[in-house]
């Protein structure tokens, strides 16, 4: 018993195959693998040299931003301090946290919830609507966006932060997918074994499988806390005041606000990157692996 | 593979007399917070949407019917949607295909890699998780064409050095390089597919004597075809709803000589951005996006029978 809830409760480990590795070795495969590694170190300083530029230039003194030496001199970290006079900061820092945290909560419940009916609940008409669910991804997310607008300006939650995470309770295509294929591997006996000592159905979903997929709801709450952190286009369009903007909204508008004050937009663009590159490296293990497994079966 | 293997407790006459049995109905229950959202946030939406779209709607006054003058105006006489249709595709036509290719290199590349893979496979992933906003200011910065990163090391190498933020020419690639910088997401999802090859086919075909191209041709290519197909597709309905990179790179305009305005740029910019509501009209525009992201779509579904390799036997 022991045995098999430990091994499903690590379903994100995808089968390791061995790299493919002829039985041949010459000293070219030396030679070879001493390439790989300097276009691998090349490729990596592509990657990692913006981060490293925007952080530098967000420590120059606003009249040395044109400079072309990348070391600042001397260190101004006065830039940081002045984006957060400039502009209320800490309230969009706030206001992104609330639009975050309310979607992660209520995107794991319902897309985990319709994952388990559509993963473990045998009903007339299942795959179809689950292949329903998949068409909605594919879905062009612009066609109902008026329609969805005229909604919420009905409802009267224009300027609210209702547009920006309510529609996560009716769960989302991508994660109903994913959480479902993580759904599939859980062992069917533990089921029965709860269903003989009486257990319901939605007390298997509330006492069995939440608990055996918990490293994939971290992975989705992970993603949907970056989606909604990083999200530019609903609060641009559910929201005007400035005081309800989210940090991404709030960065925008530093480019009309402060126009040629460069400093403090890398300032500002690093106060929004930060605590991604924090969650990231938090929940860096589950989160490639989860990547990982959406486009597989995809 | 959900198979109920035991016997339920309900006897097989109560089960008969019930309509719907209980699992049934805890999976319609279980499912129906997705099935409210996809009645109320997309089936009536998506309708709504195509009703709209024969209307003049401006949010005060009721939609008044115009039949199919909005689509009339926009093929026939508006000056910037066939700028934006066309700005899109070009901007798709580069995008794709580019981040498909890179992405499939990169994830090459480093499952060739013995060591450190993970610290690389991090590096290479981490601007995906930058925000899209400040991917944008970076990279009007670094491709800046006077003091940018990218221009001032194209110089020291004696290298042209194009006026990519300000040349209309040059506006598309810019998204696009600023595109493949966080390629991460698809390069991990290609990794993985990469991974799921098995071993043993490899070495059957360098037994055959396949060399290194015939065994990435004949073995890799078809084994990973049914994720690049994913990413391809996936990759592409996204590259034709850009709009973050535009709006916040350029303007809501779309920068020189609107060179960067998207079909979505301009459909906001009918709904939202000029001080009146032209919901009716923006309406065509999303449903004329919509038929064309639908066409590509199945066309693309259709291609792939010819390309994209299934095993037999797959369960779902």
């Amino acid at each position: 018993m022991a045995v098999i809830v430990d091994a499903a409760a690590r379903p994100l480990t995808v089968p390791r195959v061995t790299a493919p590795r002829p039985p041949r070795q010459r000293p070219t495969a030396a030679a070879g693998q001493f390439l790989l590694y300097v276009v691998l170190f090349a490729l990596s300083a592509l990657f990692l040299l913006p981060f490293a530029w925007l952080v530098l230039t967000s420590l120059k003194p606003p009249d040395e931003v044109f400079d072309p030496g990348w070391i600042p001199s001397p260190w101004y970290p006065q830039n940081y301090a002045d984006v957060f006079a400039n502009a209320p900061v800490g309230r969009w820092l706030r206001n992104s946290l609330i639009v975050a945290v309310l979607g992660v909560v209520s995107v794991v419940f319902s897309s985990s919830l319709v994952a388990y009916g559509f993963a473990r609940l045998r009903f007339r008409g299942k795959k179809q609507l689950f292949a329903l669910v998949m068409a909605t991804y594919l879905l062009p997310q612009m066609v109902t966006l008026i329609p969805t607008f005229l909604i919420w300006n009905r409802l009267g939650a224009v300027n609210t932060f209702y547009p920006l995470w309510a529609g996560n309770l009716f769960g989302s295509a991508f994660y109903i997918f994913m959480l479902r294929q993580f759904l599939f591997t859980i062992p069917q006996d533990l089921v029965d074994a709860a269903r003989i000592d009486g257990a319901g159905y939605f007390r298997i979903y509330w006492s069995i499988m939440l608990p055996l997929i918990k490293p994939a709801l971290a992975v989705v709450a992970v993603f949907e806390f970056q989606a909604k952190w990083n999200d530019f286009f609903l609060p641009l369009i559910y929201v005007n005041r400035t005081e309800l903007y989210t940090m991404a909204l709030g960065l925008a508008s530093f480019k009309d606000e402060y126009e040629t004050q460069w400093a403090l937009w890398m300032a500002a663009s690093v106060i929004l990157t930060l605590p991604m590159m924090l969650l990231f490296f938090l929940a860096q293990r589950f989160l490639v692996e989860g990547v990982a497994t959406t486009g597989l079966k995809g | 593979m959900a198979g109920l293997p035991i016997a339920r407790p309900i006897p097989a006459g109560a089960a008969k007399r019930r309509r719907i049995s209980d699992e049934a109905l805890a999976g319609w229950i279980s499912i129906s917070p997705w099935l409210l959202g996809f009645v109320v946030f997309t089936g009536v939406p998506l309708l709504a949407s195509l009703y709209f779209s024969f209307t003049k709607y401006d949010v005060i006054r009721s939609p008044e019917w115009v039949g199919l003058d909005n689509y009339r105006r926009l093929l026939t006489n508006d000056r910037l949607f066939p700028l934006a249709l066309r700005n899109t595709f070009t901007y798709a036509l580069m995008a794709v295909p580019l981040d498909v290719a890179t992405s499939l290199g990169a994830a090459l590349l480093l499952n060739q890699a013995r060591r450190w893979q993970g610290v690389f496979r991090t590096i290479y992933y981490l601007p995906a998780i930058t925000p899209a906003v400040a991917t944008s200011y970076l990279f009007i910065w670094i491709l800046n064409p006077n003091a940018g990163l990218l221009n001032r090391g194209l110089r020291f190498l004696h290298l042209p050095a194009p006026q990519w933020t300000v040349d209309p020419f040059w506006i598309k690639p810019t998204i696009v390089i600023s595109q493949l910088w966080v390629l991460g997401g698809s390069m991990i999802i290609l990794l993985a597919a990469l991974k799921q090859v098995p071993a043993p086919l490899y070495e059957a075909a360098w037994l055959d004597g396949a060399g290194r191209w015939r065994r990435f041709k004949d073995v890799t290519l078809p084994m990973i075809s049914g994720v690049l197909f994913f990413v391809a597709t996936v990759g592409t309905i996204n590259a034709l709803q850009v709009f973050t990179q535009g709006y916040v790179m350029f303007d809501k305009n779309g920068g020189p000589e609107q060179s960067a305005l998207f079909i979505v740029m301009y459909l906001y910019n009918r709904a939202f951005g000029t001080g009146t509501f032209q919901m009716g009209y923006a309406a065509a525009i999303a449903w004329i996006l919509f038929v064309i992201v639908v066409a590509i779509t199945v066309f693309q579904f259709r291609l792939s029978k010819r390309w994209v390799y299934y095993e037999s036997g797959d369960e779902r």
